[in-house]
């Protein structure tokens, strides 16, 4: 039963899983790796995948739940193509990050931990993004955007035709 | 021309110095000269003289951090480990990136010159997930270390071997301390470990380990190779050395500098960041980070020492200042500190994870004009004993009360006010609140 969920992983997900197991003396310490290889390949980790992660890892099921809902990038929802990561932190409150919450979440019509309807984006805060002299920031997708104003709604129309 | 031997190969188009560059300037001449012509114990010797302190925030002094790892036949059978903390999550602090970013070999060549002294055999960098370039451009110097011989087996033929490996976080502020770094990396939530035992005795996988962070180990770099009698002339103060040094907020240039240790703040505020951004006036600073307390106009012309800071009630921290001004309330910064703090907090001991939240709380009822002046009494007895040291299992509550405890000294008529007013008045002014 073990191996159909295993299973449902992908070699190229196993070979990179394994790949970290032989860097470190337990299998289960390559459990954060494990997980962000699965959210690599498939954007999020769904109880299966938890489930076929912990099976190849020798761990219970629960302890690695412990471990994924530790994480902040660790998505056990499903997220849009591209996560928005603004920045909530002081430096960017000092400069009006909640001016550019507001207008984002009027924009795309989200509010944190929302995905817009046609699944292109998520809105989640983050912790300081150490950018501060450039505050306010966020990144979207792997991109950091800074210097934020009334533009950054324009920037994410354009990535919304581009995509 | 004054030495700025941490920031010489920053560019100003923010360009990446990779190894052809790196080595045109001088660079891995440390490396060359520790394996050639030094021992582990002569590298030590170095950094303690030299009298580095750690940069990440704590201030503690590197080569007494480094002299607990057990030697030779006394470390027993199995690996030794060398850590760079590159976690930068204090809120309020953007210094290694730069450093990060642009010139990753100073970083590699610090941690092989570091690893060389404990005499470790395995490296990790600890970066954090959200830094994509940094993840990119480490990844390339590393490549390059190792094909040119700089990592890897008998490194330049010298008999020391050194795997490095690149780390990328999953996140959570608590994973730069570093008995939680140490959990994250062997795949556990980070929830940070009693000490003792130490980790430069039992730390990753229960064997003698280092933490670094990212500037003090790039500092190293230049101890070895240079000196440390030369070293020692860089500071201007009470200690050695340069540092990364920079202001955040409402200020008009906003950016990092490398500067003489024990530079004044008010030359670092006025001459480097330029002063307030026009319409603001100063009302007070946080030193180094979002976990030190308040200073005010009264402090600006204290050096920026470890020791000169400590005595004026606060810490240097990291040394990127975060600068409050008068259109935003203090209330409001604070209260957006502690719910970072009380949102990073691993959860482990009950003050931090139930007693930031309630420091939350209390601040919303000043805001909402719902507390009394016994509320600022509350506010003060919670938030001293959220902040007493012994109190929880690490100094993540601790540094989350130092902005509050020090706001109810220096800010206390605006506790008062938005008592006596109901609750605040800067929204009122178009100001944050």
């Amino acid at each position: 039963m073990m191996s159909d969920l295993i299973a449902t992983l992908s070699p190229e997900e196993v070979s990179e899983i394994e790949h970290e197991i032989g860097l470190v003396p337990r299998r289960d310490g390559a459990a954060i790796d494990a997980l962000l290889i699965v959210q690599k390949h498939r954007g999020w980790v769904s109880d299966e995948s938890l489930k076929a992660i912990a099976g190849l890892l020798e761990m219970s099921a629960e302890e690695l739940e412990g471990i994924a809902t530790f994480y902040n990038l660790v998505f056990r929802k499903p997220v849009g193509d591209k996560v928005i990561l603004l920045c909530d932190s002081v430096s960017c409150w000092l400069r009006g990050y909640e001016d550019v919450k507001a207008r984002i979440s009027k924009h795309l019509g989200i509010e944190y931990g929302e995905t817009t309807a046609d699944g292109r984006y998520t809105l989640l805060p983050v912790p300081c993004l150490g950018a501060c002299d450039r505050a306010p920031v966020m990144m979207v997708g792997d991109e950091l955007h800074t210097h934020l104003d009334e533009s950054d709604l324009e920037m994410l129309d354009a990535k919304e035709v581009a995509l | 021309m004054t030495d700025r031997p941490l920031t010489q190969n920053i560019r100003s188009d923010g360009s990446p110095t990779f190894l052809e560059r790196y080595e045109a300037n001088g660079g891995y001449a440390g490396v060359r000269k520790a394996l050639a012509d030094m021992t582990p114990e002569s590298c030590l010797e170095e950094v303690k003289n030299a009298g580095l302190r750690g940069r990440g925030g704590a201030g503690f002094p590197t080569g007494m951090k480094w002299s607990f790892v057990p030697m030779g036949e006394k470390a027993g059978p199995g690996h030794k480990y060398l850590i760079a903390n590159a976690d930068e999550m204090e809120p309020g602090t953007f210094k290694d990136r730069l450093i990060l970013e642009q010139d990753p070999h100073q970083l590699l060549e610090g941690m092989i010159a570091s690893a060389f002294t404990i005499q470790a055999d395995i490296a990790y960098i600890f970066l954090r997930g959200e830094y994509v370039l940094a993840a990119e451009r480490l990844n390339q110097a590393i490549r390059e270390c190792y094909e040119a011989g700089y990592l890897g087996k008998n490194i330049l033929g010298s008999g020391y071997s050194l795997e490095l490996r690149l780390h990328k976080s999953a996140g959570r502020y608590i994973c730069g301390e570093e008995t939680a770094l140490i959990n994250a990396l062997e795949g556990k939530r980070a929830n940070p470990r009693p000490k003792p035992p130490f980790p430069q005795v039992a730390g990753l996988w229960g064997r003698p380990t280092i933490v670094n962070n990212v500037e003090t180990l790039c500092n190293v770099t230049h101890i070895i190779s240079r000196g440390s009698d030369w070293y020692k002339t860089l500071g201007r103060g009470e200690d050695n050395g340069t540092k990364l040094f920079g202001a955040s907020g409402n200020v008009k240039n906003p950016g990092v500098w490398e500067l003489p240790m024990g530079t004044p703040i008010r030359e670092i505020l006025e001459e480097h960041a330029g002063g307030m951004r026009d319409g603001y006036q100063l009302r007070g600073f946080l030193p180094g980070g979002g976990s030190t307390d308040f200073l005010t106009e009264q402090h600006l012309d204290l050096a920026m020492d470890y020791d000169v800071i400590g005595k004026a009630g606060s810490r240097m921290g990291t040394g990127t200042m975060i600068i409050l001004d008068d259109r935003n309330c203090p209330l409001g910064m604070v209260r957006n500190l502690s719910q970072f703090f009380g949102h990073e907090s691993c959860g482990f001991c009950t003050p931090c994870r139930d007693g930031i939240p309630w420091i939350v709380q209390l601040l919303d009822q000043f805001e909402q004009g719902e507390a009394t002046h016994e509320d600022i009494a509350l506010l003060e007895e919670k938030a001293a004993f959220i902040g007493g040291i012994g109190n929880t299992h690490c100094a993540l509550a601790p540094g989350a009360m130092e902005p509050v405890n020090s706001a109810l000294k220096y800010f206390r008529e605006d506790f008062e006010r938005h008592v006596t007013e109901g609750g605040c008045t800067y929204h009122r002014a178009g100001g944050r609140h």
